[in-house]
């Protein structure tokens, strides 16, 4: 069963453009140790991260459907920072999974505990349980 | 001299891949790298058999070339040894020569049947190791059937092999009292390949290589190889019956159509006579499984010409059978349609509150949806559209979740209105279904 999860950052202003570098390093590292983890074990379906919310537009249809952007607003507390999509045996799995990625060194190497969203992806049959 | 390839010859290569892998294996004494050299003869052939032809002895050119791997590995693993200790290694590990017929045996495809479908390994990794070993499909073809990256595939493949050889399984033919202890586990695999095939087979994933089909074959093979056994022909017989009815399955817009609402001339008769043939042989031999009589359940079903015909009452006591024989909540569940449409509905609802408490099933949307169904045929719409409502919300699947919703809009559109006499439940009556 398929699993996406998905890593908010902290509110703009704290987040990892401030961290020293040797922080940065460290969580950089931890990331990529992570996405090799998950391909060892034959889990990952894909691993993103998502450019910074600066990058980021709002798109709504107008008339005729052209498009209208608009910035985000920088008071948005939360912003999806990237994604794991994950294929695992149990949801158990998927929840151990994200709060690996959940414990992320922050800055000083403190664990981040970052709120990690996970939730099944639509794929086709249920699990089977006769 | 060379055969033209044709339409056949994928097939005739991949009833090849467990004859040749059992035959490196045994060779080499070494399994895992032995599938590994295998898969690559494999690919080797179909990238040159198209264009160049088949072989006269495909079996004996793909041994020579998988053995020919294992060798060229042997001897770069020995020249990268001496460069290091500057010990010349004993040539032993190399490969006698070719005698490629005395190495057959026909017990092969049966004992990596069973070392795929080992129990130290998770379902997901024995699904994956038998369409590759066993099936010789390939890991791209494996990876594009389960929507994840080949590179995945491989890894998941890579480790499961592993798992067997850290559980020192030799490569022989389990004992007659071994092999009935583990038989469960390799039906359970083949079943899983089916049902993964069978559920997905809807809408967008056309594309995707045929699992129901490739799962049949595997079975049909392991019949040949188990032929006094009554489960696995049971088993053969309830995919044949249920594949049956893939054509009306699915409406022109992809939608899934439920048992009740499907139009019967599409079912293939072929394969229900297959199906009904097998069955029929395997109850007159006495002990009554599991596959048997799920096989009989979906033989009721696709025995009615019309669905006022079904025999509700033959179908609640296979049901009654099989909660003895195999008791779960799903089977609760399956039981409850059928006392619902043979006793009326109350007595179905009754028997589903007895799975409200159940860890399993508790939370899981087919219960919701039964529910829901049997509520429509009291009477009680309000209740019917919430359960509808609650059960779309819990499935993952995109197809029945929109038949769920729309179950709920076509009630609350119409409250009460044309729908009074409901049909049989659509949802549950059958696991596959």
């Amino acid at each position: 069963m398929k699993y996406i999860l998905m890593m908010n950052t902290m509110k703009a202003g704290q987040g990892i453009p401030q961290w020293p570098g040797r922080d940065l390093q460290a969580h950089i590292a931890f990331m990529k140790n992570l996405n090799k983890e998950l391909r060892d074990s034959g889990e990952l379906v894909s691993a993103e991260g998502l450019a910074f919310p600066d990058q980021a537009c709002l798109v709504r249809a107008g008339k005729n459907g052209a498009p209208i952007t608009d910035g985000v607003f920088p008071e948005s507390k939360e912003f999806l920072a990237g994604f794991w999509i994950v294929d695992v045996d149990s949801p158990e799995r998927a929840y151990a999974i994200a709060a690996r990625a959940s414990a992320a060194p922050g800055p000083g190497g403190t664990p981040l505990n970052m709120p990690i969203e996970v939730r099944p992806v639509m794929s086709g049959p249920p699990p089977e349980m006769l | 001299m060379t055969t033209p390839w044709d339409t056949t010859s994928e097939q005739l290569l991949r009833e090849l891949a467990p004859q040749v892998l059992g035959a490196v294996a045994r060779r080499f004494r070494d399994f895992v790298s032995a599938e590994d050299a295998v898969q690559e003869a494999m690919i080797a052939a179909f990238t040159q058999w198209p264009q160049q032809g088949i072989p006269d002895n495909p079996r004996g050119w793909l041994i020579q070339v998988a053995s020919r791997r294992l060798t060229d590995q042997a001897r770069s693993e020995i020249a990268r040894r001496e460069r290091e200790t500057a010990v010349a290694m004993e040539a032993e590990i190399m490969a006698p020569a070719v005698d490629i017929e005395s190495d057959m045996d026909p017990d092969d495809t049966l004992i990596l049947l069973f070392m795929c479908c080992h129990p130290a390994l998770t379902s997901s990794s024995a699904i994956a190791l038998t369409l590759r070993a066993v099936g010789g499909l390939t890991t791209a073809e494996i990876a594009n059937a389960f929507l994840v990256p080949e590179a995945t595939m491989a890894q998941r493949i890579s480790r499961a092999k592993q798992s067997i050889k850290v559980s020192g399984v030799p490569f022989r033919l389990p004992s007659p009292q071994e092999r009935a202890e583990r038989l469960p586990a390799v039906l359970h695999v083949l079943y899983l390949i089916f049902n993964e095939g069978y559920a997905s087979s809807v809408g967008a994933h056309l594309q995707r290589l045929d699992l129901a089909r490739e799962a049949i074959r595997l079975t049909r093979c392991a019949k040949t190889l188990l032929p006094g056994n009554e489960e696995v022909a049971g088993l053969l017989a309830l995919m044949l019956l249920t594949d049956a009815r893939r054509a009306a399955r699915t409406g022109p817009d992809e939608e899934l159509v439920p048992l009740t609402k499907q139009d019967r001339t599409l079912w293939d008769q072929g394969e229900i006579s297959e199906g009904i043939e097998l069955l029929t042989a395997a109850l007159s031999k006495g002990s009554v499984g599991l596959y048997q009589l799920q096989a009989a359940i979906a033989a009721v079903h696709d025995e009615a010409a019309r669905v006022e015909d079904t025999d509700w009452p033959q179908i609640l006591a296979l049901y009654q059978l099989l909660k003895r024989v195999s008791p779960s909540p799903m089977v609760t569940l399956n039981h409850a349609i059928a006392a619902a449409m043979v006793h009326g509905p109350s007595k179905g609802l009754e028997l589903l509150r007895t799975l409200d408490t159940d860890a399993q099933l508790a939370g899981h949307y087919r219960l919701d949806a039964v529910r829901a169904h049997l509520l429509e045929m009291t009477g009680d719409y309000e209740g019917a559209i919430k359960h509808y409502r609650i059960a779309a919300s819990r499935t993952t699947s995109i197809p029945e979740q929109n038949y769920l919703m729309t179950q709920a809009a076509r009630l609350g559109d119409n409250p009460g209105g044309s729908y009074k006499k409901a049909a049989a439940p659509s949802h549950g009556h059958d696991p596959m279904e």
